[in-house]
C-alpha cells in the first residue's frame, strides 16, 4: 500500500470517528487502534468471567430460594456477558482461546476488583450496588463507544446490568433495616468495598496511561476522574436510604463545586492488587485455569464427535438416482 | 392436594438445582456455564412453586433435617465429573419428562404446573441427551469418564420407579414408566456407542430410600452449607 | 494450550416476534450446529427476546468489502424512484 492510500484511509477513518459514525470490523482501523480495542475488549471481557467467583461463591449458601434464583442468574448473566465480548473482540480478528490464553498466562488483566474476597452474605450486596454501581458508570458511555461490535455488545450488558445493581441495592437494605446483626454485616462490607469500587475508574487523569488517545478515538467518552465523581455524587443519598455510612470522614457536599469532596484514595494499595498481591489473584485464577484444564477433555470430546459425524457424512454412500 | 407428593417433587428439583448451581464458575466451556445455569434456574422455580403447595418455601429448604427430605437419592449424588453431572441429569430429567407429561395429561392437581415444567424438562432432557452422544462417541478418555459415571449412577435409578403416593398413579403406570424410560435411556446410550449398565438399579439402602428419608453421605454435607447461613440468624428475614 | 480443539465460530440471528426478519444477534462458539442452536437459544434469547433463531457457520458468510463500498452501495443511492416519497400524490387519495 502506498502512503498515499494509507493517508487517504486515515482521513476517511478520522472523518468518520469526527462525524460520531461506527467504525465496523472490515473498515480499515489504524493499528493502534484496533489493539487498544482488542486489549479493552478482552480485559472488559476476562473480568466478566473472573467476575463470577466471588459471587458464586456465595450460590451454595444463599439465605433464601428467592435470594438464591436471583443470585443465579445474576452469576449467569456475568458469564453471557463474557460471551457477548469475548463475541465483539473476535470480529477484530483474535480467537477466544487465545485471549483465554492470555488470561490465564497472566498476559492480559481483569478488574482488580475480583481479587477481593466475599467474605459475608452482605459482600453480595455490595457488590451488586457499589461494584455493579461503578461498572455500569463506566459503561453506559461505552454504549456510544466509536466501535460498532462493543458499542453493540454494551447495550445488550447495560440492559442486563440495571437488574444486578437494583438486586444489590435491595439486599443490603434488606440487611440494614433487619437484625442488628444483619445490619453490622452490611456495614461492614459496605466498610470494605467503598474504596475498592472508587479505584474501579482505574488512575487519576494526570496518571493515565492511555487516556488521552481513548476519548480521541471515542473508545472512552469521559475521563477516569468525571466519571469517579459522578459515581460518588449518586452514591451518597443512596446510602442515606439505605441507612449506611460510607467509610469517609472527608466526604462532604461542595457548594461551589456542586458536587462531593471526597478523600484521598491510597493508590499504592491499587498498585500492589495489580501486580499480583491481592487477597485473591492465586486464588482466581487458579480456579480460572483449572476449570479450563479440567475441561479439556470435554470441549476436544465434543470437536472429535462433529469431526466423526462430518466424516460418516461424507462417505455415506450417495442414493441412487432414479 | 396431597403435600407428601408435592414435597417429593419439590425436593427433587431443589437438590438437583442446588447440585447444579455448585457449577458456577467450573464448567468446562463457557457456553455451559450458561446451559447448566437455565436447567438449574427452571428447576429452582418448579421447586419454588411445589414447596410452597406445602409451607412455606424458605423453612422447607432450610429448617428441615436431613431425614424429612423426600427427594431421590440420584439427586442428592455429587456432582463429580463433568460425566456424572451428564448422567444424572439424563438419568433424572428422562424420569421427570415421563412422569410430568402423564401428570400434565390427567388433570389432576399437579396437572398445571406439570404442563408447565415439561417443556422445561424437554430442553433438559435435551441438553443431556445431546451431551451422552457426544461424550459417549467422542474421544477414548470422554466415552471412558461417560461409561464410568452411567454404570455409577445406575443403582439409583430403581428408584425412580417406586410409586409415590398422592401423585393419583397405580401400580401398573409406574411399571410403564419405568420402561418407556428403560427404552429411551437405552437408545440414547446405544446411540452413543455406551454399554446399558447391567449391574442392579436399585440395593437394599437406595430402594424408595431417598422418599422415605434415607439419604446418602453426601447429602449431610451438602445441606450444611446450603442452610448454615438461614440457620445462623433465626427468625431474620433477606 | 492447544487450539486445535477450539470450537468454531457461529453466527446468530433472532427473530425477534412473528412478522419480523431475524437480525443478527452476536456470535458463538459450538462444536456443531445442533449445539450452536441450543447454546444460541440460552445466551441470546435467556430473557425471551427471540421466537425463531439461525445459526450460520461464521466461515461461511460472504461478506462485501468496504472499499467496495462505492460500487455496491452508490448506484442504489441515485435512484430515488425506487422510494415512496418520490411520487407526488394529490391531497386526499387515501390507502396509497
Amino acid at each position: 500500500m502506498t502512503s498515499v492510500t494509507t493517508e487517504a484511509y486515515e482521513a476517511a477513518f478520522d472523518a468518520a470517528v469526527a462525524a460520531d459514525e461506527r467504525i465496523e470490523p472490515r473498515d480499515w482501523m489504524p493499528e493502534a487502534y484496533r489493539a487498544t480495542l482488542i486489549r479493552q475488549m478482552a480485559q472488559h471481557a476476562h473480568s466478566e468471567i473472573i467476575g463470577m467467583q466471588p459471587e458464586a461463591n456465595w450460590i451454595t449458601r444463599a439465605p433464601s430460594l428467592r435470594r438464591k434464583a436471583i443470585l443465579m442468574a445474576k452469576v449467569q448473566d456475568e458469564a453471557g456477558h463474557g460471551l457477548y465480548l469475548y463475541s465483539a473482540a473476535e470480529t477484530l480478528g483474535v480467537s477466544r482461546d487465545e485471549l483465554l490464553d492470555k488470561l490465564h498466562t497472566g498476559r492480559q488483566k481483569y478488574s482488580s476488583i475480583f481479587n477481593y474476597p466475599t467474605l459475608t452474605w452482605a459482600d453480595v450486596g455490595a457488590i451488586g450496588w457499589l461494584v455493579d454501581g461503578a461498572a455500569i458508570t463506566n459503561q453506559v458511555p461505552l454504549c456510544r463507544c466509536s466501535y460498532g461490535p462493543y458499542a453493540r455488545a454494551m447495550v445488550r450488558v447495560c440492559k442486563e446490568e440495571s437488574f444486578h445493581q437494583r438486586q444489590g441495592y435491595e439486599l443490603l437494605l434488606a440487611l440494614s433495616k433487619g437484625t442488628p446483626a444483619q445490619h453490622a454485616m452490611a456495614q461492614d462490607a459496605v466498610d470494605r468495598w467503598w474504596w475498592p469500587s472508587l479505584m474501579m475508574f482505574g488512575p487519576p487523569d494526570d496518571a493515565s496511561a492511555h487516556s488521552a488517545q481513548s476519548m480521541a478515538w471515542k473508545i472512552k467518552r469521559h475521563s477516569n476522574d468525571e466519571l469517579r465523581q459522578r459515581f460518588v455524587d449518586i452514591c451518597v443519598p443512596q446510602a442515606e436510604s439505605l441507612g449506611l455510612s460510607l467509610p469517609d470522614p472527608d466526604l462532604r457536599w461542595n457548594e461551589e463545586r456542586g458536587h462531593h469532596d471526597f478523600g484521598a484514595i491510597d493508590w499504592s494499595e491499587l498498585t500492589e492488587v495489580i501486580k499480583g498481591n491481592g487477597p485473591c489473584n492465586e486464588q482466581r485464577l487458579g480456579q480460572r485455569r483449572r476449570a479450563h484444564e479440567e475441561g479439556a477433555w470435554v470441549r476436544e470430546a465434543a470437536a472429535a464427535h462433529a469431526a466423526k459425524r462430518r466424516t460418516a457424512q461424507h462417505t455415506e454412500p450417495r442414493e441412487a438416482t432414479a | 392436594m396431597d403435600t407428601a407428593a408435592a414435597l417429593a417433587l419439590g425436593d427433587d428439583a431443589l437438590v438437583l438445582s442446588h447440585r447444579l448451581g455448585e457449577w458456577a464458575g467450573h464448567a468446562p466451556v463457557l457456553e455451559e456455564e450458561v446451559a447448566l445455569a437455565n436447567i438449574a434456574l427452571d428447576l429452582l422455580g418448579q421447586a419454588r412453586v411445589l414447596l410452597s403447595l406445602v409451607g412455606d418455601e424458605d423453612e422447607l429448604a432450610y429448617l428441615r433435617e436431613e431425614r424429612a427430605f423426600r427427594n431421590l437419592q440420584l439427586v442428592e449424588q455429587p456432582g463429580g465429573d463433568f460425566a456424572h453431572t451428564i448422567a444424572r441429569q439424563l438419568y433424572f430429567s428422562g424420569y421427570q419428562y415421563l412422569l410430568y407429561e402423564r401428570l400434565a395429561a390427567d388433570g389432576g392437581p399437579l396437572s398445571g404446573l406439570a404442563a408447565k415444567a415439561v417443556k422445561e424438562v424437554a430442553y433438559h432432557r435435551d441438553h443431556a441427551e445431546q451431551w451422552t452422544t457426544r461424550l459417549g462417541d467422542g474421544t477414548q478418555e470422554s466415552h471412558r469418564r461417560m461409561q464410568r459415571a452411567c454404570d455409577a449412577l445406575w443403582r439409583y435409578t430403581g428408584e425412580m420407579f417406586r410409586p409415590v403416593e398422592g401423585l393419583g398413579l397405580d401400580a401398573e403406570d409406574w411399571v410403564l414408566l419405568d420402561a418407556a424410560w428403560t427404552a429411551r435411556v437405552t437408545e440414547v446410550l446405544t446411540g452413543a456407542t455406551l454399554t446399558v449398565p447391567e449391574g442392579p438399579r436399585a440395593d437394599a439402602w437406595s430402594a424408595g430410600g431417598g422418599r422415605e428419608g434415607l439419604h446418602t453421605e453426601p447429602f449431610g454435607r451438602m445441606l450444611a452449607e446450603m442452610q448454615h447461613l438461614h440457620r445462623s440468624h433465626p427468625g431474620a428475614s433477606w | 494450550m492447544s487450539s486445535s480443539t477450539e470450537w468454531p465460530l457461529w453466527e446468530v440471528f433472532v427473530r425477534s416476534r412473528r412478522g419480523l426478519s431475524h437480525t443478527h444477534a452476536g456470535s458463538l462458539h459450538a462444536p456443531d450446529a445442533e449445539m450452536a442452536l441450543r447454546n444460541a437459544r440460552d445466551l441470546y434469547t435467556r430473557r425471551s427476546e427471540g421466537v425463531s433463531l439461525w445459526v450460520v457457520p461464521s466461515g461461511a458468510i460472504t461478506a462485501s468489502s468496504p472499499d467496495e463500498k462505492d460500487p455496491f452501495f452508490e448506484p442504489s443511492a441515485d435512484k430515488p424512484y425506487r422510494h415512496p416519497t418520490f411520487y407526488e400524490i394529490p391531497e386526499g387519495v387515501k390507502h396509497l
